[in-house]
């Protein structure tokens, strides 16, 4: 019993370090790949962790408005991330506090260091930091009626609203095309490049005034703040990669029983998932323009709609109506 | 039984401490919030005592109506109501004791204040129909008296107005439900009442009469006007009490009707609390994001938050009507938590906001700013409530919207098909309302207290005395502690679950830790609060120690950058409106017909441009301002029969009396 404790203790703290030490490294594969779609060199794969250190090594300059919400968020905002990261099921299921959340819980979790940030970003008293945060909320608003509609869809599938015993689930369940499931699984990539901030919703890569929002709640930070901010907006990319991967494509996950060899396919399978998931973002972001902000509506709410949809064959698969 | 006696001291001290303050003048006032505290104290210990120990009592006083008398009853439904409200007189009264004895008691406000806890206090231990309405009217009448204190502004008269005649419409209501259940033999007492089940059709117009009642005092809309204009012009610390606690008064009053006495329920009773309770948390949140007065925003996320709480209700109502105990008692527990957690916060929010008032004298939003650094502690609390109301894990506020999630998430295996239709766009415009509080709550706390401070009243401000600042710290623990232990309240609630669902929420013990929060069974939902906020505590503490070990901890000050472009004037920084902006063109446009209009002037005119904003509000034109104007019409019309000649007030006579006779010989 204690063994087991001890090696369920190892697993999630694995699991912690797995993926924050892989975050950068998928950051670096979306940047690659974009530029090397653009027939630019492109940064190194590496660059995203040199960036940090870089940044580690900065001394912080604070403006004189700022008060305590503004230095202490950076740690929050990441602590927050990096325990949500930690909670989805990545390459076994049943890891030893994957328990203590389900899906809403990790949605609000998120949403706790969404508001910090937002108000961070409201701290210094600078316009931009006002239209990044007042941006930053609207597209919240859009994505979690969205986000909530994929959650019921999969606990009308699974019965159950962990991320593990949906994963589960869908590894037990033997594979076949559920239109339902197809639609959610578009709805929750539709929200989960909104959360990120990823284009069409918005452009990591520019500093455009009057387009930025994510950028424009994080401009007052520099140095270690920032580094730690960055390291969050990783993570947060790898934690809805990852949520992807275990309710959409759980196969080679360990399961609860599985001993260490296979948490080392897992593992294996899950890292390879992830880099594919990076490059086909990579792939879609040259592909496609940055929207109007007031165009973003009917972008997510495609995804509303679809989850909507999703929703009603699910009951009619489930043959509530029969 | 002798519970019911020491309520009756307390409530007793209180009554004739309102009775000697009414005599009093001046600095003699300040008696009055150690007293009510005191008796808020004892009453609360013994509803705890009933709801923990389920030893319920009742009494018959030879009081009131001859036949019916008087008849008073402790159950744990009351108790477990008790609690919630006298915790928020606590507060209000302990913010009470810091008021400046010299400047700010006036007679018009403390003899009332016991009054009011007195009279909230007696409606839940009501039970008859005529005790009920009567401590009923009591409450409602107190508080008018409280709004209409500063009857010096026309805007509080006015609120004043409304709410009396809301107050009176929804009385009315009351009075119907209850005739409808005592039915023709005209049984009030409630033990009465539940020993016969009313016919279908009188159940359903029982059912709206209490949901026009009771809703009418929660502000479900659309019967809300009432509630953003009284609410904000009471003294902050009443508004707390109305806001934080009095609504509740009006969910118990739901509560008490729909799962007590009306009997087993029909599946469909559940649909008109879902929708309505649906329609009031979008909206209400939308008016409150819109709303530039800091008072008037709580308001209007109150009226948010009973709407939330009408949802869990009637999902309760339908789960149980089709004998899914289990679903209902995650429903039923979700709707009582609620009840708990939003008095704690939205007192906390409240007492805030009398902070803010009292240090700048001002409460719109657009003149506020940069308090974090004048009021430090007032801020810190102030935070704690505005995550806890926008449903942030690990406070409180997060618990009881969990368990609606999960019973939003179950309502799919219901049976009837427009609940199952129902199910998803109830957890969308749910998880709407949630992201909205977020968004509402972040531009409370970054207009008000973060930033630079955008008037010469918010950067003298000061922090308030010790006693209010204790009130608002003990909310903000409150909300921070019933964040953690939800598992714990959730398993104290058992016995009223028990009584109105007829089940529970699985014990602590079925868990992997001592205090998870169960829905359904571990293998289903489980929401562990201590162990992520350990995890998140352990994350941040080493992160905090990494860092600084690693990196450059030099910190420098400067200008803030803002782009290259930094403005010193605190007029460039977002406002409350700016803020306002995407959600009102993505949202306004469509509930509000909001508009946006650029007047610039030509090239070469020194004009400023003007930019103006139009808001229409449809719920107030349909259903306030026409029937307003129909009744005005109306009575313009029958003004002419006032001045008749006697011949033909005569026939007119004649006239009335042909047809009643006619009437009663067909009848007949």
């Amino acid at each position: 019993m204690t063994h087991d404790l001890v090696v369920q203790f190892l697993a999630q703290g694995a699991q912690m370090t797995f993926v924050l030490l892989i975050a950068p490294l998928a950051v670096g594969v979306v940047r690659r790949v974009k530029a090397r779609l653009m027939r630019r060199q492109g940064p190194p794969l590496l660059q995203a962790y040199l960036d940090l250190a870089k940044l580690l090594r900065k001394e912080s300059v604070i403006a004189e408005s700022a008060s305590w919400l503004f230095r202490s968020a950076p740690y929050l905002i990441f602590a927050l991330t990096w325990v949500a990261a930690a909670l989805v099921p990545s390459f076994a299921s049943g890891l030893m506090f994957n328990w203590a959340a389900d899906v809403v819980a990790l949605v609000a979790l998120l949403g706790a260091a969404r508001a910090l940030l937002a108000l961070a970003g409201m701290d210094v008293g600078t316009s931009f930091g006002g239209i990044g945060s007042s941006r930053e909320m609207m597209i919240a608003t859009l994505a979690e009626p969205a986000m909530m509609l994929i959650v019921v869809t999969l606990a009308i599938a699974a019965g159950t609203t962990r991320l593990a015993g949906v994963a589960d689930f869908f590894i037990a369940e033997p594979f076949g095309v559920r239109v339902s499931l197809a639609l959610s699984l578009i709805s929750l990539v539709i929200v989960a490049l909104a959360e990120n901030a990823r284009i069409p919703v918005d452009n990591p890569t520019t500093h455009l005034e009057l387009t930025m929002v994510h950028e424009a709640m994080v401009l007052e930070y520099s140095g270690r703040h920032l580094a730690l901010i960055e390291a969050a907006s990783h993570l947060k990319l790898v934690l809805y990669l990852s949520l992807l991967i275990c309710l959409f494509a759980p196969f080679g996950m360990a399961p609860a029983t599985a001993g260490l060899s296979g948490w080392a396919i897992g593992l294996a399978a899950w890292i390879a998932k992830l880099l594919a998931g990076a490059v086909l973002l990579g792939v879609w972001e040259v592909s496609i323009a940055k929207m109007r902000v007031f165009r973003l509506p009917d972008f997510v709410g495609v995804a509303f709609v679809f989850g909507f949809i999703a929703i009603l064959l699910a009951f009619l698969t489930r043959g509530v109506f029969a | 039984m002798p519970g019911l006696y020491v309520s009756g001291v307390a409530l007793g001290a209180l009554a004739i401490g309102a009775a000697m303050a009414s005599l009093v003048r001046g600095p003699a006032l300040a008696f009055v919030y150690p007293l009510s505290a005191l008796a808020a104290v004892v009453l609360g210990v013994v509803d705890l005592q009933v709801l923990l120990s389920g030893s319920e009592a009742a009494i018959r006083l030879p009081i009131g109506l001859p036949t019916i008398g008087f008849h008073l009853r402790l159950d744990t439904l009351s108790a477990f109501f008790g609690i919630v409200i006298n915790g928020g007189v606590v507060a209000a009264s302990l913010y009470g004791m810091g008021f400046d004895r010299a400047k700010e008691l006036t007679p018009r406000v403390e003899p009332l204040f016991p009054l009011f806890a007195a009279a909230m206090n007696l409606v839940l231990i009501a039970d008859d129909a005529y005790a009920f309405l009567f401590s009923w009217e009591l409450m409602s009448l107190a508080s008018w008296a409280l709004v209409v204190a500063r009857h010096t502004d026309p805007e509080c008269r006015r609120a004043a107005h409304l709410y009396l005649v809301m107050a009176a419409i929804g009385t009315v209501a009351l009075l119907f439900a209850f005739g409808g259940l005592a039915g023709p033999a005209g049984g009030y007492a409630f033990d009465t009442v539940r020993a016969h089940r009313p016919q279908p059709m009188v159940a359903a117009l029982v059912l709206t009469a209490a949901l026009v009642g009771c809703g009418s005092k929660g502000g479900l809309i659309p019967l809300h006007a009432w509630l953003p204009l009284a609410h904000p012009a009471a003294p902050s610390h009443v508004s707390a009490l109305m806001s934080g606690v009095m609504t509740k008064v009006a969910i118990y009053g739901f509560v008490r009707i729909a799962f007590d006495l009306l009997g087993p329920p029909d599946w469909w009773w559940a649909l008109p609390p879902i929708v309505l309770g649906a329609m009031t948390a979008v909206l209400g949140l939308l008016y409150a994001v819109l709303d530039r007065d800091l008072k008037r925003v709580l308001a209007y996320s109150t009226i948010e938050n009973i709407g939330v709480i009408f949802v869990a209700l009637g999902l309760a109502l339908a789960f149980s009507a089709n004998a899914q105990h289990e679903a209902a008692a995650v429903a039923m527990a979700a709707a009582l938590l609620h009840v708990l957690n939003h008095s704690w916060f939205k007192s906390l929010l409240f007492l805030g906001a009398g902070a803010i008032l009292h240090a700048t004298g001002r409460r719109d939003l657009d003149g506020l700013g940069g308090l974090i650094r004048r009021m430090p502690r007032t801020a810190a609390f102030f935070l704690v409530g505005a995550l806890a109301i926008s449903a942030l894990p690990p406070l409180n506020g997060f618990v009881s919207e969990w368990l609606l999630f999960q019973a939003v998430i179950a309502a799919p295996a219901l049976p009837q098909a427009a609940l199952h239709f129902a199910s998803p766009a109830i957890g969308a415009m749910l998880a709407l309302a949630a992201a909205l509080a977020a968004a509402c709550f972040v531009r409370v706390y970054g207009t008000a207290f973060l930033g630079r401070p955008r008037s010469a009243e918010a950067a003298g401000a000061h922090d308030v005395p010790l006693a209010q600042q204790a009130a608002m710290g003990g909310l903000a623990f409150l909300c921070i502690l019933g964040g953690l232990m939800g598992s714990v309240l959730a398993a104290a609630l058992a016995p009223v679950l028990h009584k109105l669902v007829g089940g529970a929420l699985p014990g602590p013990g079925s868990g992997p830790t001592p205090f998870s929060l169960i829905a359904f069974d571990p293998a289903r939902s489980i929401y562990d609060a201590p162990v992520i906020a350990l995890f998140v505590a352990i994350a941040s503490l080493t992160t905090l120690i990494v860092v600084h070990r690693l990196s450059e901890r030099r910190t420098r000050r400067g200008p803030a950058w803002d782009c290259g472009f930094p403005d010193p004037s605190p007029a460039t920084q977002y406002t409350a409106s700016s803020f306002a902006q995407p959600l009102r063109r993505v949202y306004g446009a469509a509930a509000f017909a909001a508009r946006e209009t650029v007047v610039m002037p030509p090239p070469g005119d020194i004009r400023p441009a003007r930019f103006s904003v139009v808001v229409v509000d449809h719920l107030w034109r349909v259903f306030y301002a026409a029937p307003g104007q129909a009744v005005l019409g109306l009575s313009e019309c029958l003004n002419v029969l006032q001045f008749l000649t006697i011949r033909r007030y005569l026939v007119l006579m004649f006239v009335t009396l042909v047809i009643l006779l006619s009437i009663a010989a067909v009848t007949t």
